[in-house]
């Protein structure tokens, strides 16, 4: 994009005024190269959010933002129920309660390095992975309900977790207000045998080495200790939020006018929050979050069924689980007034502040876990929320490194067999059913996420923790 | 991305275009029916090379929608579904279309990971780039682009 369309009251902050029909700001927190980098469709989907009824403060995006469905990814918009405002299902994506989550290993590098064929190969044989993978858990239509409404906490009370998980979810582990009775019988059909599943596309497994720690207390208090190994995971709620999301974003659609809503952009399918519709989707979304949350929880439970055999001294404990796919009702106080607002993260992880109630109490000093997964071969990180990151973002910061280039430009550049060698000459072994799937996603498809988590602490959005890089990589 | 030649024809049935996070998929065709067979033949070559798929099933595939770009969003979301439950891929489609309603037949074979070595799932067909029109030389086009 061209800087110069822009005001920048902060160097790593660029401001849109409003302008036709933008009833707020829009504000991109990025650096000068991140900003020429930015697709324009960026600027043009931050503009439309701005205009969408009810809508609070500014239309933001993330350092890692690029083009999406209505709301860009890395978008983060909050709306106020009693004016007028709207919950979008484009605004939350179609893996809703995307997220990623990290599982301590307190194992040091060598120790992993010693068995690591036999750790990537034992992953890959248990975790089930890609197009046409199933799960070992079938759910009738009972259980099914009882999982939507239960979340992590259904997935730990039939004994796929311990004692401690809970608290480090997002949530406690349970979305409440989830209403299965608000989800199709399509979507619940499509996740009878997906529990425990990874995905594919941008999903993975991966054992990581803490390589870097910025912020020694911060890490101390999470448990990250430099030279040990985590397990980290990316992945959403499978085919029950994907129909989740294609239900209501057509029914949204067709009923845009009815609400009195004119759309910039078919995607940015919304209804008022206070609307029968609205409502229906907010019970249905939150049911397909405790799906997520149920689905990262089994995922772990698999991975220590993994360590326990090849690492038997190993306790694997969960650090934390954060979603990057919601809209939540979170209270925020907005030009010195607390105000409750259903604020919409799409691709865009939550960081809470040091102190926040909403944070065991354990961590709660150091600002919330905030979980960045980078790519094959590139590096992830732990950051924090930080004092400022609600006044700057309703308490929000980046999800990842977000492409840089389409799939079908990667399938041209690199061949899948070749990037499996380079890196594992480099250390790294990768497993997947696709060596297409791999090309797909090269590391170098995607944003430089050195650059991206920098600028999100330079933004004031969340600060750098500790760096990660890859070991093990388990790809759909 | 490969597109199958059209015997008889310089222009291609189906073709791939550029999203930068996902990928779009076109369909071209004499009528709307055939539009949206290749549209849905571009979309199996999103996941595997569609001449790998054989056609040893038959699944019928029924929607209707209000207008022609909302009836595109509910075939290849129904076909997204069919694939997802069935663990089904498929490279034929025979198609209907009259008053807003579709009816099909997909023909394919279950997901087989060693020869079809899948990149990727498709999560949904979205809105963006979403169009079904008709080119000033009578022939139709049916695109939009994928999530994956």
């Amino acid at each position: 994009m061209d800087p110069s369309q822009f005001e920048r009251p902060a160097p790593n902050e660029w401001r849109i005024q409003p302008q036709a029909g933008m009833h707020v700001p829009g504000v991109i927190f990025a650096d000068e190269l991140l900003i020429r980098a930015m697709d324009d469709k960026v600027h043009e989907q931050v503009c439309n959010v701005a205009r969408l009824p009810g809508i609070v403060k500014a239309s933001f995006a993330m350092p890692d933002a690029h083009w999406g469905y209505g709301f860009a990814i890395g978008g983060v918009a909050a709306f106020d129920a009693d004016e007028g405002g709207v919950v979008s299902a484009g605004g939350v994506g179609f893996d809703i309660s995307c997220g990623v989550r990290a599982v301590l290993t307190g194992l040091p590098r060598a120790q992993v390095d010693a068995r690591k064929t036999e750790l990537a190969n034992s992953l890959f044989a248990t975790i089930p992975v890609g197009m046409g993978s199933t799960g070992g858990i079938r759910l009738d239509p009972a259980p099914m309900d009882d999982m939507l409404a239960g979340g992590a906490r259904w997935a730990v009370d039939r004994g796929y977790g311990i004692g401690g998980d809970l608290e480090r979810i997002e949530e406690g582990g349970r979305m409440a207000g989830a209403r299965p009775d608000y989800v199709s019988d399509k979507a619940k059909k499509r996740q009878r045998d997906e529990m425990g599943t990874l995905g594919s596309g941008n999903h993975y497994l991966e054992v990581q080495e803490i390589a870097e720690i910025y912020d020694g207390d911060a890490a101390a208090s999470f448990g990250l200790n430099q030279g040990e190994c985590i397990v980290a995971t990316h992945c959403g709620s499978r085919g029950l939020g994907h129909q989740v999301g294609t239900d209501f974003l057509q029914e949204m659609v067709a009923k845009a006018s009815a609400h009195g809503l004119t759309l910039p952009d078919r995607e940015l399918a919304c209804a008022p929050i206070q609307s029968e519709l609205g409502q229906r989707y907010l019970g249905a979304m939150r049911a397909a979050i405790n799906c997520a949350l149920a689905n990262r929880q089994i995922i772990t439970h698999l991975s220590r069924q993994v360590f326990a055999e090849i690492y038997p001294d190993a306790s694997l404990k969960l650090l934390f689980d954060v979603s990057h796919n919601t809209c939540k009702a979170e209270s925020h106080v907005v030009d010195h007034e607390r105000r409750e607002l259903f604020v919409h993260r799409k691709g865009a992880t939550r960081a809470l502040a040091p102190g926040h109630l909403d944070l065991p109490a354990d961590i709660r000093a150091s600002g919330q876990p905030v979980l960045i997964g980078g790519s094959m071969g590139t590096a992830s990180y732990v950051l924090a929320g930080l004092p400022t990151s609600e006044a700057r973002s309703f308490s929000s910061a980046c999800h990842g490194a977000g492409r840089s280039m389409s799939r079908h430009a990667a399938l041209k550049h690199w061949r899948g067999r070749q990037l499996v060698d380079e890196l594992a000459s480099r250390g790294i072994l990768v497993r997947s059913p696709s060596l297409r799937g791999i090309a797909e996603e090269a590391p170098g498809a995607y944003k430089d996420v050195d650059a991206v988590v920098m600028c999100a602490e330079r933004s004031g959005l969340a600060k750098r923790v500790a760096r990660l890089t890859p070991v093990v990589c388990i790809k759909g | 991305m490969k597109a199958a030649s059209n015997p008889g024809s310089i222009r291609p049935h189906w073709e791939h275009f550029e999203h930068v996070a996902d990928i779009g998929v076109r369909g071209y065709g004499e009528t709307a029916e055939e539009a949206f067979a290749n549209v849905a033949m571009a979309m199996t070559a999103v996941i595997t090379e569609p001449e790998a798929v054989k056609r040893a099933d038959a699944v019928q595939v029924k929607c209707e929608a209000a207008c022609m770009d909302e009836l595109l969003y509910a075939w290849l979301n129904s076909l997204v579904f069919e694939m997802a439950t069935r663990h089904m891929l498929f490279s034929d489609f025979e198609i209907e279309i009259a008053d807003g309603r579709l009816q099909a037949v997909a023909r394919g074979e279950k997901v087989d990971r060693a020869r079809h070595q899948p990149a990727t799932e498709i999560k949904g067909a979205t809105y963006t780039e979403l169009n079904v029109r008709r080119g000033c030389n009578g022939g139709w086009v049916a695109q939009c682009v994928l999530d994956v």
